[in-house]
């Protein structure tokens, strides 16, 4: 499918949010101002948000893209949770993207839990924001 | 052939927006008058340091941030780093703790005893500090929105230790205000918030004098994405509200103020940190004695810990920060600190291992040892360059505490989240900057190496650690006397609902074993819980 380029079409719309307690939200809203400057529309959830509340959230605001940002070292157990609540809502349509300070060799495992792609600290910006325009898209 | 034209020397702009040229002469700084904007070591403006002699007499405090797993995990970390001629300890707790959430709450879940050790009731911190003399030793308990249960439970420790009050030292870093712009750890609203601030500052001025009720941090709000100007301008803001927080208790400025304590950060450009320090303790000092009236010169002193660095360090090839540990070290020593503390090489992405946190301490260990920054004070004191720069960022300090004073000041900022857009801002101005090689990193842009091994150790995380937790916090309230604890948890939330002092009746509460969580409930209850403006 090609992306609509007429002025009408509807802006990608990303919810960036920051799980569980860890409270290292610098990461987080660089990336929310770096996708903001490319024409995207961000919501940002603020800190100490519930995966429940961010499912939630994506939900209402008919979100395309999740992105996670975890620096706690507690991502493979929130990102699991995330990935079967929206399994368990029947949400399929969404990128679910994870950042933060994130091994690489869990990767792979986040992978196999579904999340579409890992952005761990020293991601480049541009590169973040290409991947979510191709892949988001490709779904319109 | 035409021959090279020599290069131009490239447009020098510090992060704080100042132009700095090739050469500095004394045209640069004729109008320095020495006597008031310089003078002597340990005397107003205390531009120089705030003792005459400073590391000639005693070298700086090293003090590295430590903490993980359970509170037995921890002591034995403690008593290591002490017996390695550590001389205080830091203490990490929990994201949890930190939060005022017990270990059994299904919040805390993934994260009990993961970036600090896990404190439920005044058992935990027993053992955290079992067979270390605390009366020798200075604490520094990491912990804001919760600090008043904290330093309660420190001093019942103390008290069954049999250690007087009064001879109990350290420091709760229990600055609110600064979380709400970066780190993050904040729990009730930003007025209830700043009396409790209140109410620890008093009850130490009174009961534990030796004790700093609280050390404002300019360190996270750098590591945020604020510029050294902005570090210090909201630093000075944030210490404002809490010293006119003080005052309308009745409690006269120089009771207190000569307890502030300050956290700054030392990444960055090399002469802008170091002037950086140099006129933020001019400034402050003026400030305290000419705004506030002090009369004491000790109250008038910006007494700091300089460390930390985390925002320099990078991912990227990870030795190199042990370098960079090693000059920011270096600016800590220049900056004329009281306490200095390293993060560690691997910090970027872990937990410091143990091999790690040594090497930080032995950096500084040699610093003060080896390379001679113990022979004479403010060894920069006097060059052109070093008294002019420290006067231009003396303006742009004052130019900044302006903004925020004409924007209605520090807790209508952050209530607003206009400060915290203008440290987003800036982070992103920064990261994009370093993207695009405008500013310079060693392995993230320039001398980038293709084939790094990006594989490191991480600090183990157990999650066993979590059960255990859990299952010493159910034995201890089976133990404890359940009516004891109810009337104490009772008389708390009637003081908090009053205007009186919360940390007597904390005290009682954590003596009966009352557990974190529940009096953080009590304060919730009464206080409700801060709602986030965006902040970008």
């Amino acid at each position: 499918m090609k992306k609509k380029n007429s002025s009408g079409e509807k802006r990608i719309r990303v919810v960036i949010a920051k799980p569980g307690l860890d409270g290292h939200d610098t990461g987080a809203k660089v990336v929310a101002h770096a996708l903001k400057d490319a024409g995207m529309e961000v919501i940002y959830t603020g800190l100490h948000r519930t995966i429940e509340e961010i499912v939630n959230t994506a939900v209402d605001e008919d979100a395309d893209v999740i992105g996670l940002s975890i620096y706690s070292g507690a991502h493979l157990p929130l990102s699991k949770k995330l990935m079967d609540r929206l399994k368990e809502m029947g949400v399929t349509d969404k990128l679910v993207l994870v950042g933060g300070n994130i091994p690489q060799r869990d990767i792979e495992a986040l992978k196999s839990y579904g999340v579409t792609e890992v952005f761990p600290v020293g991601a480049r910006l541009d590169d973040i924001v290409e991947f979510i325009r191709k892949k988001a898209g490709l779904k319109k | 052939m035409k021959k090279p034209k020599p290069e131009e020397p490239k447009e020098v702009i510090l992060e704080s927006g100042i132009k700095v040229k090739p050469v500095y002469g004394p045209e640069d700084i004729q109008d320095l008058d020495f006597e008031k904007k310089i003078g002597q070591p340990g005397e107003y403006p205390f531009t120089r340091g705030i003792h005459p002699l400073m590391y000639c007499q005693r070298p700086w405090t090293m003090r590295q941030y430590s903490g993980f797993g359970t509170a037995k995990e921890t002591n034995q970390r403690f008593k290591w780093l002490l017996e390695q001629g550590q001389t205080a300890l830091n203490v990490a707790f929990d994201l949890p703790t930190q939060l005022g959430l017990d270990s059994d709450d299904p919040l805390a879940e993934e994260e009990v005893g993961r970036v600090g050790m896990a404190i439920d009731t005044l058992q935990d911190l027993e053992e955290a500090f079992a067979d270390i003399p605390i009366e020798k030793i200075s604490t520094s308990l990491t912990i804001n929105p919760v600090a008043s249960v904290m330093l309660a439970m420190y001093l019942a420790v103390a008290e069954k230790q049999g250690i007087p009050w009064d001879q109990v030292r350290g420091t709760t870093q229990n600055d609110i205000l600064k979380e709400y712009i970066g780190r993050g750890t904040w729990i009730f609203p930003v007025e209830p918030s700043i009396r409790l601030i209140g109410d620890v500052v008093e009850f130490c001025s009174q009961n534990v004098p030796k004790f700093n009720p609280f050390s404002v941090c300019g360190y996270h709000i750098r590591e945020s994405g604020a510029t050294p100007v902005q570090e210090m301008a909201y630093a000075f803001e944030i210490a404002i509200t809490y010293i006119q927080e003080v005052l309308k208790r009745g409690l006269g400025i120089d009771d207190f103020a000569g307890r502030i304590a300050f956290n700054f950060d030392i990444y960055g450009n090399l002469w802008e940190q170091v002037a950086k320090f140099r006129a933020g303790r001019r400034l402050w000092a003026k400030i305290v004695k000419e705004r506030f009236n002090a009369q004491n010169p000790r109250s008038m002193t910006l007494r700091m810990i300089a460390g930390g660095g985390g925002g320099g360090l990078t991912v990227q090839q990870p030795e190199n920060n042990i370098v960079r540990g090693a000059y920011y070290a270096l600016i800590s020593a220049l900056s004329g600190t009281q306490t200095m503390a390293l993060c560690s090489y691997d910090e970027a992405y872990t937990i410091p291992s143990k091999k790690a946190a040594l090497i930080s301490l032995r950096t500084m260990q040699i610093l003060a040892d080896e390379m001679g920054l113990r022979d004479t004070v403010d060894p920069v004191g006097g060059s052109y360059y070093i008294e002019w720069l420290t006067d231009e960022m003396e303006k742009k300090i004052e130019e900044c505490m302006e903004k925020v004073e004409n924007q209605g000041g520090m807790v209508k900022g952050i209530e607003s989240g206009y400060i915290q857009g203008e440290v987003s801002r800036q982070a992103y101005i920064r990261e994009r900057k370093i993207q695009s090689g405008e500013v310079t990193k060693i392995g993230v842009n320039k001398y980038v190496m293709k084939e790094e091994k990006t594989e490191v150790e991480y600090h183990p995380f157990n999650p066993e650690v979590a059960e255990e937790q859990r299952k010493k916090l159910k034995k201890i309230k089976a133990q404890r006397n359940e009516n004891e604890v109810r009337q104490a948890l009772a008389g708390l939330k009637k003081a908090a609902q009053s205007k009186e002092n919360v940390m007597h009746p904390v005290l009682k509460a954590v003596k009966s074993y009352a557990t974190l969580g529940e009096i953080t409930r009590i304060f919730k209850e009464v206080f409700g819980e801060f709602r986030e403006p965006i902040g970008l």
